[in-house]
């Protein structure tokens, strides 16, 4: 995708993105990114990019922001030296761990603060749109927390593969619309999304999860789940006294990665996304949009999508629902075209394999879409030894316990060989 | 002349003939190939202009009806290029002007000025595009006027008054009145304001002011019919065709015809 961008462009947007200036006043990272919606949002765009303009940087935003984060979410949340798979991979590994957050993982950092944001511009009620259900049962819990009813748009297919978050977001106060059109996953659930918000552009507040679609989410989501990525670095060079020479982050919609990488994008620290490789390399039976997608407009934004040579949008597969999408945010598309980050597959069973090795060695349940960066990580470590390495933990696999139990001869005979 | 002034021309047609202009959609291809252009024609007898669905896979303004053709029509393998070739085929025999629907995707898969070539040549006078805001509007627009297509604007009651009048003199062949807001195919009938709505519109645009979204019956062509141009009946059809009905009865009876 390099190919995209001359190489001087790369290195001013690079170094653009690295001050701070991106997006542009039009949303666009680079190339990537914009807003392309439907003329019925266009208002409610330019009201949601108003607000996030006066809230969002705003003292008393912040601090009730700051404190939420602190009281109820539980942050920071701990880095955690990982002593037998380092030895086992011949490594340094550190885990930032976002499966501490309260309700399991990184999505609480935006949902809370959208949540906020959606009280302070008036919103009568608020949707979101799920794929493992991480997001639904963080906007559940926001919502509940600031007072806003939620309704939650879920793919039938996602229902039925992450069934405790159903049940987890009905008993946080949410009503959980089951979507039947599309592909049935999170794609088809922003389309519902979307053409709900339609209905109500004033009354309701869309609680966008992911780094993905119109300017100004990819940018709002970034900023809220950017402090990953701080608290990471802080306490690296904290507790590992210093920075480490790589960082690995799952990347489906890319709100996790964003919030990790983002913060590092200045420093020495190779950077690396890990997507869903699925079942293979072919068209339908992976989510590795930058690692085999094209430019195309998906949802809003201008980035990276699967898609064929009509411009049709190919569904995808991945083992984990969070992964199971075909864009990816364009502040990624970006760091891709420059070169900064780079982007990788792992493939469901390796995913399996790399949560059982964890789960033995450090203790820790890590969730489906969490386990492609590791399964990444671990072949990383074994090619480069002697590294230190970051992994962005980005929720735990408690609500996977559907999906493992699908599996469990298969990941006895890995663990046997 | 420009193509898309053959837009405008028809709508003032049936404007001048005292009725209300009607703007059938279709989504080609859709419930079988092999009827499309067997299907266009029998609409075109009818209708002023005919909208013309390209299929995709994200119809995000669209409700269940559009969606489900939409689905449909892309596993039976239509695409753009297969369009083009069955409108060549057809070459001539269609009065009506046509004008394409299309999400942007599948045109900026096509390539801009590839299409605008490949849509004048096959009688194509304009688009609509529903996931392209003005903003993002202007690579498309000059590839489009480069053959003398229009980019045909929508504009909402959510619409401000400023936006309104860019968004009008900004739009070819008509201008778009959405009349809900909303998506396509909504059953709960007209909004009661729609007539001071559709109104502004007209004053502030110099081109015929078409409006679409939730018409479905001859009552509601003629409510819109009072305070704008022409009207735009998409997901009531499309439901006409699934049932394997002749279109034209149904085209007539809205415009009393």
């Amino acid at each position: 995708m390099s190919a995209l961008l001359k190489a001087d462009e790369a290195t001013a947007l690079l170094d653009a993105a690295i001050r701070g200036e991106l997006p542009d006043e039009r949303g666009r990272f680079g190339p990537f990114g914009g807003r392309y919606v439907p003329e019925t949002l266009v208002p409610a765009f330019e009201r949601l990019e108003a607000g996030v303009r006066e809230h969002l940087h705003d003292a008393a935003f912040q601090e009730e922001y700051q404190t939420e984060l602190r009281e109820w979410v539980g942050r920071p949340t701990a880095l955690t030296f990982a002593p037998r798979l380092s030895e086992s991979w011949g490594a340094e590994v550190w885990l930032k761990r976002e499966d501490l957050a309260h309700t399991g993982a990184h999505k609480i950092n935006n949902a809370i603060g959208q949540a906020i944001l959606a009280k302070r511009l008036g919103a009568e009620r608020v949707i979101a749109e799920t794929g493992a259900g991480q997001h639904g049962v963080a906007s559940a819990a926001a919502c509940a927390r600031v007072g806003l009813p939620c309704s939650v748009y879920m793919g039938a297919v996602d229902m039925e593969r992450q069934a405790p978050n159903v049940d987890r977001m009905q008993r946080l106060g949410a009503e959980v619309v089951a979507v039947e059109s599309g592909d049935k996953t999170l794609r088809a659930a922003i389309d519902e999304a979307l053409r709900t918000w339609v209905t109500d552009p004033q009354g309701i507040y869309y609680l966008l999860g992911s780094a993905v679609g119109a300017h100004p989410y990819p940018y709002l989501v970034r900023e809220l789940q950017s402090v990953i990525g701080r608290e990471a670095r802080q306490q690296m060079l904290d507790l590992a006294g210093g920075l480490p020479d790589v960082a690995f982050a799952c990347v489906g919609g890319g709100s996790n990665a964003i919030g990790l990488f983002y913060p590092l994008l200045a420093d020495d620290i190779e950077l690396i996304g890990v997507e869903a490789g699925g079942t293979g390399d072919g068209l339908g039976q992976n989510a590795a949009t930058l690692a085999t997608g094209t430019p195309g407009v998906l949802q809003g934004s201008y980035t990276i999508i699967l898609q064929d040579d009509d411009g049709q949008v190919q569904e995808t597969h991945s083992i984990s629902a969070g992964l199971d999408y075909s864009g990816v945010g364009p502040e990624h598309a970006l760091l891709q075209a420059t070169g900064r980050v780079k982007y990788v597959s792992a493939q469901d069973d390796e995913a399996l394999e790399a949560l059982e090795e964890l789960c033995a060695s450090e203790g820790i349940l890590t969730a489906l879409e969490t386990s492609h960066a590791f399964a990444y990580a671990r072949g990383y470590a074994k090619r480069n030894p002697g590294k230190r390495i970051l992994i962005g933990n980005s929720g735990r696999g408690d609500k996977d316990m559907p999906t493992l139990t699908k599996y469990p001869a298969r990941i006895r005979s890995h663990a046997g060989a | 002349m420009p193509a898309h002034e053959r837009i405008t021309a028809a709508i003032a047609a049936a404007t001048e003939s005292g009725r209300p202009g009607l703007v059938p959609f279709i989504t080609a291809g859709y419930p079988e190939p092999a009827d499309f252009i067997a299907t266009l024609k029998a609409v075109a007898e009818v209708g002023d202009v005919v909208e013309l669905g390209i299929p995709f896979s994200d119809p995000m303004a669209d409700g269940m009806t559009i969606q489900r053709s939409s689905f449909v029509a892309l596993q039976k393998g239509v695409s753009l290029k297969w369009i083009f070739e069955q409108l060549d085929s057809a070459s001539g025999e269609i009065d009506a002007p046509l004008v394409m629907m299309s999400y942007l995707n599948p045109l900026l898969a096509f390539g801009y000025d590839e299409l605008a070539k490949r849509a004048h040549a096959a009688g194509v006078c304009g688009f609509i595009v529903p996931d392209l805001p003005f903003e993002e509007s202007d690579e498309i627009r000059t590839a489009l006027e480069a053959q003398g297509l229009g980019l045909i604007q929508l504009v909402t009651p959510a619409t401000p008054d400023e936006r309104l009048k860019v968004l009008c003199d900004a739009s070819r062949g008509f201008v778009y009145a959405v009349t809900i807001t909303g998506i396509t195919g909504g059953g709960t009938g007209l909004p009661s304001d729609l007539a001071n709505y559709l109104d502004k519109v007209a004053a502030t645009s110099g081109l015929p002011v078409c409006a679409g979204f939730g018409i479905r019956a001859p009552d509601d062509v003629a409510a819109v019919g009072r305070h704008a141009s022409g009207a735009i009946v998409g997901s009531a059809l499309v439901e006409v065709l699934e049932q394997g009905d002749d279109p034209r009865p149904f085209l007539r009876s809205l415009i009393g015809t």
